[in-house]
C-alpha cells in the first residue's frame, strides 16, 4: 500500500512535460498447463504528446517486469576443520521470483541513481533487505550472491538495449519467461525517461495462474493434505501391483 | 516432452524423469534398497526443489518397493515374519530418530552430523562388504572346502527364540529388533528408507541368506517410506503427484527388470555390486564435504527453514 502510494505521489510529482506513455502487453494472463514450457510477453506502446518532439537529449524507455515477491534465505558455507559447512544465513525480506529490466541504452545512461532509488527499477533496488543477524557483518555480500545466483539461473535479467524505440515514439520489447515460472501477479512498469529522469510511468499487470489439472492437484495438496497423501500412496501401491501383474502376464 | 510440475513449480522433461525412475527401480529390485539416497540427489540435479525431491522420492520408493516385493513373493524370497519383526523395531527406532533429530536441530548443524554419519557409516559398511564378498568369490573359485553354514556365536544364546523358516534361522528376536531400531533411527535422521543399511545388516549381523534379504528389506521399506510420504504430504505439502506418477511408471518397470537381473547374479556378485554402490555414494558425500564448493553461497527457498 505504502509503495503504491509512493508511486502515486511520484507520478503526481512528475514534471508536466506533456509526454505520456500508452502501452499494452501481448497478454494479461498466462495459464500454466501441464505442458507449460515457458512463455513470452511482448510489450509495445507509443509516446503520446501534444507538442512536437522536444529538442535536446533523446527519449529513453525502461521496462521492468517483476514476479511475485517472497522472502528468501541465503546461506554461506565456510571451511570448519577441513569440512565445508553452512555457517551463516541472511534472510532477504522480499525478493522477486522473477525480474527483468529492458532498456533502450546502457542502464546508467537512461536512469539516474536518484530516480532508481525512488522507483526501485534496477535489480539490486528491486530486492528489499532490512536487517541481518548480528553475527553477519557483510550482509551486502549475501544480497549480491542472491542476485548473482538468480542471474545465473536466468530469472534475474538486465537487458540493455533490448527495447526498440523508433522515431522517439514507438517502442517494443520482448520478454522470455522461463519454464519454472512461479504463480502470482507479475507487474510490468514502463518508464519514459529523458536526461536520466522519469518523465512518465505506465503500469500493467499479468496474472500467472495454474489451470486445469495443475490447479486441481495443487488445490487438493493444500486443502486436504491427508487425502492427497493417501491418494499418492494408493497411486504408488496400485502402480507397483499393476507393473508386477503386467510382467507376470508377459512371462506366461 | 516438457511437463510442468504443479507442486515443484518447475518444468521438467518427462523422459528424463522416466529414466531416473527406471534407474532407481532397477537398483530397488536388484538390491532391495529403496533408492531414496539416489533419487533425491538426481531430482535435485535437474532442478526440483529439495523438499519436493525428498517427499516425492519417498512416494516413488513405495511404488517400486511394492512392485519388487510382489516379484520376490512369487519366488518365495520374502521372510514376512522377519520383515514384521524388523518393522516393529524400525517403527520404535523412527520415533527415537525423530526425537534425536529435533535435539540435534536445536543445537544447530544437523546437516553436518547427518553427512558425517553417512560418510563414516557407508565407508565402513561398504568397505567391509567389498572385502568380505571378494574373499567369498575367491574361495568359491578354489576347490570346494566345507564351510560351516551356521556358526554359533553369542547371538544364539539370547532368549525369546523364534523360527524364521524362509530365512532358515532359529534365533532370538532381540537382534532383529535391535537392527530394525538402529536402522529406524538412522532412517529418520537421514531421511531415507534405510535399505542400504538394512541389507548389509541382515546379511552380516543376522546371517540371513542373500536371496531372502532383498525381498524382506523391500517389504519393510514399503511401510517406512509410506509413513514418510504421508508425513511430508500433511506437514509440508511437498509431494508432487504428477512428478511421482512419471517416476513411478519408470520405477515399477525398472523394479521388475531389476528383480530378474538380480536373480541371474550370484549372491557374491550381488554383494560386490552393492558394496561398490555404497562406496560410490560415500565418496560423493565425502567430496561434497571436503571439496571447495563452486559457490560458497546458496539459496534456500522460502523463508526461514
Amino acid at each position: 500500500m505504502i509503495r503504491a502510494a509512493l508511486i502515486m505521489l511520484a507520478v503526481l510529482a512528475l514534471p508536466a512535460r506533456g509526454e505520456e506513455v500508452v502501452a499494452s502487453l501481448s497478454q494479461d494472463t498466462i495459464a500454466i498447463t501441464a505442458n507449460f514450457d515457458g512463455s513470452e510477453v511482448f510489450v509495445f506502446g507509443a509516446v503520446k504528446r501534444a507538442a512536437p518532439v522536444p529538442e535536446g537529449l533523446p527519449l529513453d524507455v525502461v521496462i521492468a517486469l517483476q514476479g511475485p515477491l517472497a522472502p528468501v534465505t541465503v546461506r554461506r558455507k565456510e571451511r570448519v576443520a577441513g569440512v565445508w559447512v553452512n555457517t551463516q544465513a541472511v534472510e532477504v525480506d522480499l525478493a522477486p521470483a522473477f525480474y527483468a529490466v529492458a532498456t533502450t541504452r546502457p542502464f546508467e545512461q537512461v536512469l539516474s541513481q536518484t530516480e532508481d532509488l525512488r522507483h526501485a527499477v534496477s535489480i539490486p533496488r528491486a530486492i528489499r533487505s532490512v536487517g541481518a543477524p548480528p553475527d553477519v557483518q557483510d550482509s551486502q555480500a549475501f544480497t549480491e550472491a542472491l542476485i548473482r545466483l538468480r542471474a545465473e539461473s536466468g530469472v534475474y535479467r538486465l537487458e540493455e538495449g533490448e527495447v526498440a524505440l523508433a522515431e522517439q515514439t514507438l517502442f517494443s520489447a520482448r520478454f522470455e519467461l522461463p519454464a519454472n515460472l512461479v504463480e502470482g501477479p507479475y507487474r510490468a512498469r514502463i518508464f519514459l525517461t529523458r536526461d536520466r529522469a522519469v518523465v512518465d510511468l505506465y503500469e500493467a499487470q499479468i496474472e500467472v495462474r495454474k489451470v486445469g489439472l495443475e490447479r486441481m492437484v495443487w488445490a487438493l495438496a493444500h486443502e486436504s493434505p491427508f487425502l492427497y497423501g493417501s491418494l499418492s500412496l494408493l497411486l504408488a501401491i496400485a502402480a507397483g501391483w499393476a507393473a508386477s501383474a503386467a510382467f507376470r502376464l508377459i512371462r506366461l | 516432452m516438457q511437463l510442468y510440475l504443479p507442486i515443484a513449480e518447475v518444468s521438467a522433461n518427462a523422459f528424463t524423469l522416466l529414466g531416473i525412475g527406471g534407474v532407481v527401480g532397477v537398483l530397488s529390485g536388484m538390491f532391495g534398497v529403496g533408492g531414496g539416497f539416489l533419487v533425491t540427489p538426481l531430482l535435485f540435479f535437474i532442478g526440483i526443489p529439495p523438499a519436493v525431491a525428498v517427499a516425492t522420492g519417498a512416494n516413488q520408493v513405495v511404488a517400486s518397493s511394492v512392485s519388487g516385493v510382489l516379484a520376490q513373493l512369487r519366488r518365495k524370497a520374502v521372510d514376512l515374519r522377519m520383515g514384521s519383526v524388523l518393522l516393529i523395531g524400525g517403527l520404535i527406532g523412527s520415533g527415537g530418530g525423530v526425537w534425536l533429530f529435533n535435539l540435534l536441530q536445536a543445537r544447530g548443524q544437523i546437516d553436518l552430523v547427518v553427512q558425517l554419519a553417512y560418510v563414516v557409516f557407508l565407508g565402513t559398511v561398504g568397505g567391509l562388504m567389498l572385502k568380505e564378498s571378494l574373499g567369498a568369490l575367491r574361495r568359491a573359485r578354489q576347490p570346494a572346502r566345507p564351510v560351516k553354514r551356521h556358526q554359533h556365536v553369542w547371538v544364539h544364546g539370547l532368549p525369546l527364540k523364534m523360527k524364521f523358516r524362509v530365512s532358515g534361522l532359529y534365533i532370538s528376536v532381540i537382534p532383529p529388533i535391535l537392527v530394525g531400531m538402529s536402522v529406524g533411527v538412522l532412517a529418520a535422521i537421514m531421511g531415507v528408507g534405510g535399505g542400504f543399511i538394512m541389507v548389509p545388516a541382515m546379511i552380516y549381523l543376522l546371517g540371513m541368506p542373500t536371496k531372502v534379504v532383498v525381498g524382506t528389506s523391500l517389504f519393510q521399506i514399503i511401510f517406512v517410506t509410506a509413513f514418510t510420504t504421508l508425513m511430508h504430504a500433511v506437514t509440508n505439502q511437498s509431494v508432487d503427484m504428477l512428478l511421482a506418477l512419471v517416476l513411478i511408471v519408470g520405477g515399477v518397470v525398472g523394479a521388475q527388470l531389476g528383480t530378474r537381473l538380480g536373480a541371474r547374479l550370484k549372491a557374491e556378485q550381488l554383494r560386490i555390486l552393492l558394496a561398490l554402490l555404497v562406496l560410490a555414494v560415500c565418496a560423493k558425500l565425502a567430496i561434497d564435504l571436503l571439496w571447495t564448493p563452486a559457490d560458497v553461497f546458496n539459496i534456500a527457498h522460502g523463508g526461514p527453514a
